[in-house]
């Protein structure tokens, strides 16, 4: 242990501890901008500066550690000196309308700046202009970056992508596109970790919000939502609803409220999924062509456009089955339209998602059997479904459970946790077991694929069944899921079936989620699914009396000639821009960087 | 007031001087690879700050051309813009009344000609590509990338075999770096913009002196891959060195008796003692690699035998002949090349040149070398002819200094033109034709015959020092391309047409400094690597000491001290003493910790792995 003294208070702490750390052990709040735990410990914006007794230089926080006998000072004359003169000269470099800005009350840096009491400016605003195509689902404002480094270090380290990098030197150092490449040619997985990581409102989703309006105002269209089992974990963090009582009951009042004409669970289609899916492993695993080839899960969008960009050979490998979104919309626009007596085109597929990636997979072209435009018309995150919700003068206290509407009524446990990394996994065996066995496992059989904590990036195991051995792995985290594809590769590792999401813990933490500026919370919003799922009536996906009629009813059967037009895709029907060579830190090679030596 | 005055700087005079000063250290410690343009338009402000204002093209011109380059910077000029900047400083170059003007539009008109491509890039992009990839200086600088303050920071911690097993991740010549390495490393160090650079060599010596043996890591599990190395000098043992870790089986063929190459046969004793190079040969050997001692390919066995023998095969044969200066006399007796001088004293001869006099042509390192050495085998006067001044010598400073202190004469701007020869047709004297400094042609000031007569440097031992050559010819008939008396190989150091066979080190680049030899090893190691099917990693798991908090208080640099001149050149032993442990405190000190402070912990501070 090592002892000091911050702000004359006693502390004890393990060696190597940061002093930032240390600080808040004894509930000292040392105000950071840039800092992220175990993330972005550079020390940039310089706001985290301290004073340390016998030293005159002040010293950052967040990547500096105690030593024995430090005497600290964390808000000495200096250090208030330093810490609001760099927080102006970071607001002379940032549009502060927050009038007008997506982060308003979410924003790490007007926290700080009222938080310091900063009122008005001493420097001249002076503002970095950067082109953008404000088309992609992804959008920088240039006006807004602080230069944190946080989309950098996330992009690199959690999810090895190297899509942001810094550009230029001196003055005009900036945070663009690595490479040189503009956004649309890169290869970003549109994740949006990003644009979880952003302190402030730099980095936001584009936002569809305003079509999704226009839908619901427009008499000739049918709005048809559809909610992801993952934004029922995040949702209230945004509008100050305990977890318990952010039920998706209650988006499904919200949006009713709004004008939805038809309201849904996305668990019906992850169910719907998940038949196709089992069915099609069983059938991969029987034959001859797909011996000794890994079969993966394809309900991520990010993923997709990361194993297209980085490791194109594994593509044949992807399950065909679409997502539970596309899914969704097809079944919508075509059987539940035909049933509710409706042209497709009038139908406005609406997808509520925790991801921006979604919005990605909406777009692309070419999903065999699409028609009347597409199988979804509209995605909006989590985020814009809040900004909606207090757009409509909703008090989200005064809402209500509302059931789903009928024909898709039903949803099983095992299609709730298609939102946690290893659901998708566990949700499949449960129904492979069934196939396989003839009989129904335990609804806690296959807990060995669940994350264990906040830093599980994979989860392995192998089953018998039957004489069938099946071996399995859930990997979440691109980082992580580029050294599984290496191994894999390689031959260090081999598995009949492997589950990719490429936010670290899955949905739960995706890139549509709202903001919590320096906490992690895929787990703990991953724990709301386990949860519901053991309290759910139905557990297996195979049970679910809806998706059992659905097949009954106009699907005949997984996989067959209709399952395969409706719920299938091809995967090389569109293309992503390659992934340019890197070298052995992962890092893309910039062939604009002058070598020395 | 008085009629005159005697003149007293003000405070405000003294603090512009040391504006001026501290101006200069900033751009000896200016981080590599800042943005061509953004550069020039500080460059030009600071010109226009010094315009006296009185004309025109200077007061007004240099205005433009800044303006015109923040422009290009800001993304908002157009590709007219170019070629209107371009004029305008040809423009001011021609009207300009003064240097002031006419130097600062020189340099944007050729900075115009020569990074077109990247004034086109901003404009094109409206976005500057210049990154910075490397952020700390010192490892930027060294041509192998080794960690330098990682090892620094072992040093200060006491952890010395920490510190060498270190620095071989990267090079496995420390103990034989910390005596000869040019230290390019210290050029741009951070520290010289609070004092002087801090002294990295110094510090590694100690690393090397305290260190005892350190053994190298295991070898990787076997690849049953076998690979040839030819020579066995910095760069081919480097590269076998990586190799063999890898887990290919190393053979290297020298031609020698020993292994060490130039290091072994170039370099005195007195620089780089014998045993202390054995120190990084011993642990490089320690691998497994295998040696054929005093086979020469070209003459003993082929290349073609090698690529049929191994699945790859590396040139690393050095520039190993000497350079002539084709003057008639140049095989006559006493007449002998620096590079066979100094490898028969390696070998162990010790010619007597007591009593005589003995010159010696050339102003770098080897020509130190060789003089050096002639004081130590007793030699009455030595004198060291070159054609232009002291300041225009390649040798290091250093290396001048130490040679004068011993009581070498230099004798510049003198031009060898013919060999004197006495009866019995031994060299007898070096006519040379004294020469005047000139015209500085491409960045060098050049010489021209002062018109003055020749006169005669009386010397039974004339030693020629200008330059080495490499053996091609072997390699040339073997199909391997040659070029200018270089192997001209593709940036990783193989050849187009001629799969498995790599070449690095002096022999592809001309001669050039241990460390280039070892960054070309690392290089080819790598290739050949890849070549065989394999991706290993070569990596160092040591954790490296938490930076400490001091303020950076302005300190001295130490010094190496060396033993008195006076001693020192009645023998072979090594010259320079390692520090005082006080001094290896303070200098391990003074390191500023780039890799944790400034850009450079935004990407962890290292590169871990090559």
């Amino acid at each position: 242990m090592v002892n000091l003294t911050i702000d004359n208070q006693p502390v004890s702490v393990k060696e190597g501890t940061a002093i930032i750390e240390a600080a808040s052990s004894v509930g000292i709040n040392i105000p950071r901008l840039c800092y992220w735990k175990g993330l972005n410990e550079i020390a940039a914006c310089r706001v985290c500066v301290v004073e340390i007794e016998g030293k005159e230089q002040l010293i950052t926080a967040c990547n500096n550690h105690v030593e024995e006998g430090m005497v600290i000072y964390t808000n000495s004359p200096k250090v208030r000196l330093g810490r609001r003169m760099n927080v102006q000269l970071i607001l002379s470099q940032h549009d502060c309308k927050c009038a007008t800005c997506v982060r308003s009350g979410n924003c790490a840096l007007q926290k700080i700046s009222n938080d310091l009491n900063i009122q008005g400016s001493c420097f001249e605003e002076r503002l970095e202009n950067q082109e953008w195509d404000t088309t992609f689902p992804l959008i920088r404002d240039s006006h807004k970056c602080i230069k944190c480094m946080r989309c950098i270090q996330v992009c690199d380290r959690i999810q090895g992508q190297n899509i942001w990098d810094l550009e230029g030197t001196g003055a005009r150092t900036t945070v663009n596109v690595s490479c040189n490449r503009r956004i649309r040619e890169a290869d970003c997985s549109l994740c949006g970790q990003c644009v979880t990581h952003c302190p402030v409102g730099a980095l936001h989703e584009r936002d569809d919000t305003e079509k999704l309006w226009r839908a619901l105002a427009d008499p000739d269209k049918t709005v048809v939502v559809q909610v992801a089992p993952a934004v029922r974990a995040a949702w209230g963090e945004g509008l100050g609803i305990a977890p318990e009582e952010a039920t998706v009951g209650k988006i499904f009042d919200a949006l009713k409220k709004m004008g939805a004409d038809y309201v849904f669970d996305t668990v019906f289609s992850a169910d719907l999924t998940i038949m196709e899916e089992a069915n099609e492993l069983l059938e991969r695993m029987s034959s001859e062509k797909w011996k000794g080839k890994t079969m993966f899960t394809s309900c991520c969008p990010g993923w997709i456009r990361f194993v297209k960009a980085e490791f194109p050979q594994f593509v044949p490998q992807l399950s065909t089955a679409k997502s539970p979104m596309q899914m969704f919309g097809a079944v919508m626009k075509s059987y539940f339209a035909e049933t509710i007596g409706k042209r497709p085109e009038d139908i406005f597929s609406v997808a509520v998602m925790p991801c921006m990636a979604k919005k990605g997979e909406a777009e692309m072209e070419f999903y065999y059997g699409e028609y009347a435009g597409r199988d979804t018309d509209c995605v909006i995150t989590t985020r814009e479904l809040i900004r909606m919700i207090r757009g409509s003068n909703i008090v989200p206290a005064l809402l209500k459970d509302v059931e789903p509407d009928s024909l898709f009524h039903d949803g099983s446990g095992a299609g709730m946790i298609f939102g946690a990394t290893g659901g998708v996994m566990e949700a499949a065996l449960r129904t492979a077991f069934y196939k396989i066995m003839g009989r129904d496992c335990s609804p806690d059989a296959f807990l060995v694929v669940r994350a264990s904590s906040q830093e599980t990036g994979l989860t392995e195991a192998a089953f018998e069944l039957n004489g069938t051995e099946l071996r399995v792995a859930a990997v979440s985290g691109l980082a992580n899921v580029r050294a599984l594809l290496e191994d894999i590769r390689r031959g260090r590792r081999q598995y009949d079936f492997v589950e990719v999401m490429a936010c670290p813990g899955g949905c739960v933490g995706g890139g549509g989620q709202p903001q919590q500026d320096g906490c992690e919370m895929a787990f703990e919003r991953g724990k709301n699914l386990y949860f519901l799922d053991s309290q759910a009536q139905i557990r297996h996906s195979h049970h679910n009396p809806d998706v059992q009629k659905l097949y009954e009813n106009f699907l005949e059967a997984p996989l067959s000639h209709k399952a395969h037009q409706l719920l299938h895709t091809d995967h090389n029907a569109w293309k992503m821009p390659a992934s340019p060579a890197r070298d052995r830190n992962g890092f893309v090679i910039n062939p604009n960087v002058k070598l020395y030596g | 007031m008085s009629r005159l005055e005697l003149f007293t700087p003000s405070a405000d005079q003294l603090i512009v001087e040391s504006l001026y000063k501290n101006l200069e250290q900033r751009i000896v410690a200016s981080p590599p690879g800042l943005c061509p343009v953004d550069i020039t338009r500080a460059f030009i402000e600071l010109c226009h700050a010094q315009t006296c204002g009185k004309c025109v093209p200077c007061r007004v011109g240099l205005l433009h051309l800044k303006h015109m380059l923040t422009d290009v910077l800001n993304g908002t000029a157009t590709m007219d813009s170019i070629d209107l900047m371009e004029e305008t400083a040809y423009s001011i170059m021609e009207t300009a009344d003064c240097a002031i003007g006419q130097e600062a539009a020189q340099m944007v008109w050729r900075v115009c000609r020569t990074c077109r491509d990247d004034f086109e890039g901003h404009i094109r992009n409206k976005r500057c590509t210049c990154t910075t990839s490397q952020p700390v200086p010192c490892v930027t600088l060294c041509p192998a990338h080794v960690d330098v303050p990682g090892y620094i920071a072992l040093v200060r911690a006491g952890r010395y075999a920490d510190a060498i097993q270190l620095i071989r991740k990267d090079n496995p010549f420390p103990t034989t770096c910390s005596f000869i390495c040019e230290h390019p490393c210290e050029a741009r160090c951070r520290r010289n913009m609070v004092d002087t650079s801090v002294n990295i060599r110094g510090l590694k010596r100690v690393a090397a002196d305290l260190a005892g043996t350190v053994a190298p890591p295991p070898c990787g599990p076997s690849t049953g891959k076998k690979v040839a190395v030819v020579g066995g000098g910095p760069s081919g043992l480097s590269s076998a060195y990586y190799l063999q870790l890898m887990g290919h089986q190393v053979t290297v063929y020298e031609m020698l008796p020993k292994l060490g190459g130039m290091l072994r046969y170039g370099i005195p004793n007195y620089r780089l003692p014998k045993e202390r190079l054995e120190e990084d040969t011993d642990a490089i050997l320690a691998t497994g690699i295998e040696v054929r001692y005093n086979v020469k390919v070209g003459v003993d066995i082929k290349l073609d035998d090698l690529r049929r023998e191994y699945d790859a095969v590396l040139i690393a044969v050095g520039a190993s002949t000497d350079k002539k200066l084709r003057l008639e006399g140049e095989d006559a007796p006493g007449v002998v090349s620096a590079v066979s001088f100094l490898r028969d004293i390696s070998m162990g001869s010790r010619p007597d040149l007591t009593g005589q006099e003995v010159a010696v042509v050339g102003g770098g390192n080897v020509s130190m070398d060789a003089v050096r050495t002639a004081i130590r085998l007793g030699a009455k006067k030595v004198s060291i002819v070159y054609r232009r001044r002291v300041a225009d010598m390649t040798a290091l400073p250093v290396e001048i200094t130490a040679a004068e202190s011993e009581g070498v004469e230099i004798l510049t701007l003198l031009a060898p033109t013919a060999i004197e020869l006495d009866g019995q047709g031994h060299v007898s004297g070096l006519r040379v034709t004294p020469q005047m400094i000139s015209t500085v042609k491409g960045g060098r000031a050049s010489v021209r015959a002062s018109g003055e007569p020749d006169r005669v440097i009386p010397c039974q031992t004339l030693i020629i020092a200008i330059g080495q050559n490499i053996e091609t010819r072997h390699y040339e008939e073997s199909g391997i391309p040659v070029s200018r008396g270089k192997i001209v190989t593709l940036p990783n150091g193989g050849f187009e047409d001629i799969p498995g066979v790599f070449a690095g080190g002096d022999c592809a680049t001309g001669p050039a400094t241990v460390i280039k030899a070892v960054a070309a090893a690392k290089v080819t190691a790598a290739n050949i690597d890849e070549y065989l099917g394999f991706h290993h990693e070569i990596t160092c798991d040591i954790e490296i000491p938490l930076p400490n908090l001091s303020d950076h208080v302005p300190c001295g640099r130490v010094e190496l001290s060396e033993r008195e001149a006076g001693e020192r050149r009645l023998d072979f032993d090594a010259v320079e003493n390692c520090m005082k442990e006080t001094e290896i405190a303070q200098e391990s000190g003074r390191c500023l910790r780039c890799d944790h402070f400034g850009y450079g912990i935004f990407r962890g501070g290292r590169e871990k792995i090559w």
